[in-house]
């Protein structure tokens, strides 16, 4: 039941994208299809149950000072892995994601979930965790992906349903697109679940809050 | 010489850092707050980016490339720019405590800022030389002040208008930066490559 709930957790109440607002470099610049949304987040998932895994493994033994690098170190590992799976198994989906597949290392929800959960839970809870913040980060991108692409290029999933004389438009698949689908995704979500999403002074990035109380110095 | 100018322009407005690449967004939405920090934070990236560009590829050519162990780019990368990052930060309290007191708060932030990654590994993607990675660097650091300058103003203005109640804080932010991403626009097509 337990595990139920921390799954839950990352896909609703705590989604890494609508709720907490971490990762958006990826969320923007990957979602022109729900295709490429669905392999970045599958991407993603992967690594952030094989580093919240590790990481809550290794809970014990990594010394406080030099967490972050060391946390660093394991993610970028399980980045490599990921990227030479895809570049052998998947060029088409290497092709289209390109520089975003190494810059996972730096996806902020992988170092946010190390962080705040892997370092001090179990291992079996910290891959559930992993599983659910993946499956919701997963499940946004499918949808800003899935909306971009219905109204950027006219189909679903690759599949076009343009006919005659209808045209797309365009200008959702370019970023200014990105930028504003996601904005009033964002918005349409806290109309329903009746919520607002401040902007936290350091973004979101949780380095330089954990630890560091960045946030106490700059408002100084 | 030409070349460079091309790089510069190009990273500057055309393929702007933060507006048509998104690299950077999450400190560009969490920094652009007021101009103050936004200066200083932009001054820190564009500081870490030239640096980082030239150690990467410093480390790339001599080291990982004759090794051939090019498969371990990413991690290197990465933790090179984290101790650089910290090396920086130590050398720089001790040396210009001024620029510190200044920069030295956003450090830390960088390390995990997209952007000084991306520009690492573009500069190998694109087979740069030593000089036009460092050019790179620099003007992709410029590319990302200049685009949180302008959001930070429009960020200003923002805080005054009536927003309604489920579009406050990020959704508008986005939708404005959605605008400002079509104003750059305007850029693309003005180089060929």
């Amino acid at each position: 039941m337990k595990g139920f709930k921390i799954i839950k957790n990352g896909i609703l109440n705590e989604n890494p994208i609508f709720r907490m607002v971490l990762g958006m470099c990826p969320t923007l610049a990957v979602t022109t299809s729900a295709e490429n949304g669905l392999g970045m987040g599958l991407a993603t998932t992967f690594c952030l149950v094989g580093s919240n895994m590790i990481i809550s493994l290794l809970r014990r033994i990594i010394p406080d000072k030099v967490r972050i690098p060391a946390y660093i170190t394991v993610i970028a590992g399980f980045v490599t892995i990921i990227e030479l799976i895809l570049k052998a198994f998947f060029p088409a989906l290497d092709e289209s994601l390109g520089l975003f597949i190494p810059l996972i290392v730096v996806n902020c929800i992988i170092m946010a979930r190390a962080e705040s959960f892997a370092n001090r839970n179990p291992v079996w809870d910290s891959i559930l965790d992993g599983i659910g913040m993946g499956i919701g980060f997963t499940v946004s991108l499918v949808l800003i992906g899935s909306v971009r692409e219905i109204l950027g290029a006219g189909s679903i999933f690759g599949k076009s349903f343009l006919t005659g004389e209808m045209k797309p438009i365009l200008i959702f698949l370019l970023p200014p697109g990105g930028f504003m689908i996601l904005g009033f995704l964002m918005a349409l979500i806290n109309k329903i679940t009746n919520r607002t999403t401040p902007i936290r002074h350091c973004g979101s990035c949780p380095m330089n809050c954990v630890g560091r109380s960045c946030e106490k110095e700059s408002v100084a | 010489m030409k070349e460079i100018l091309i790089i510069i322009f190009a990273t500057i407005f055309v393929e702007n850092f933060v507006l048509s690449k998104f690299l950077g967004v999450c400190s560009f939405l969490g920094v652009s707050k007021d101009l103050s920090n936004s200066v200083g934070m932009s001054g820190a990236v564009i500081f870490v980016m030239t640096v980082a560009s030239a150690v990467t590829w410093l480390v790339y050519t001599y080291i990982l490339a004759p090794l051939d162990m090019m498969f371990l780019q990413t991690i290197t990368f990465i933790l090179v720019i984290a101790a650089l990052v910290q090396l920086v930060e130590i050398v720089m309290k001790k040396t210009l405590p001024r620029l510190y007191k200044a920069l030295g708060i956003y450090l830390p932030l960088i390390t995990t800022t997209c952007a000084v990654l991306a520009v690492s590994i573009l500069n190998i993607q694109r087979d740069y030389t030593f000089i036009k990675s460092i050019v790179f660097g620099f003007s992709a650091g410029v590319s990302y002040m200049v685009a949180i300058l302008i959001f930070a103003g429009v960020r200003e203005r923002l805080e005054l208008c009536d927003v309604p109640e489920c579009f406050k804080g990020f959704p508008i932010s986005l939708v404005a930066a959605a605008f400002v991403s079509l104003a750059f626009m305007g850029f693309s097509g003005l180089f060929a490559g």
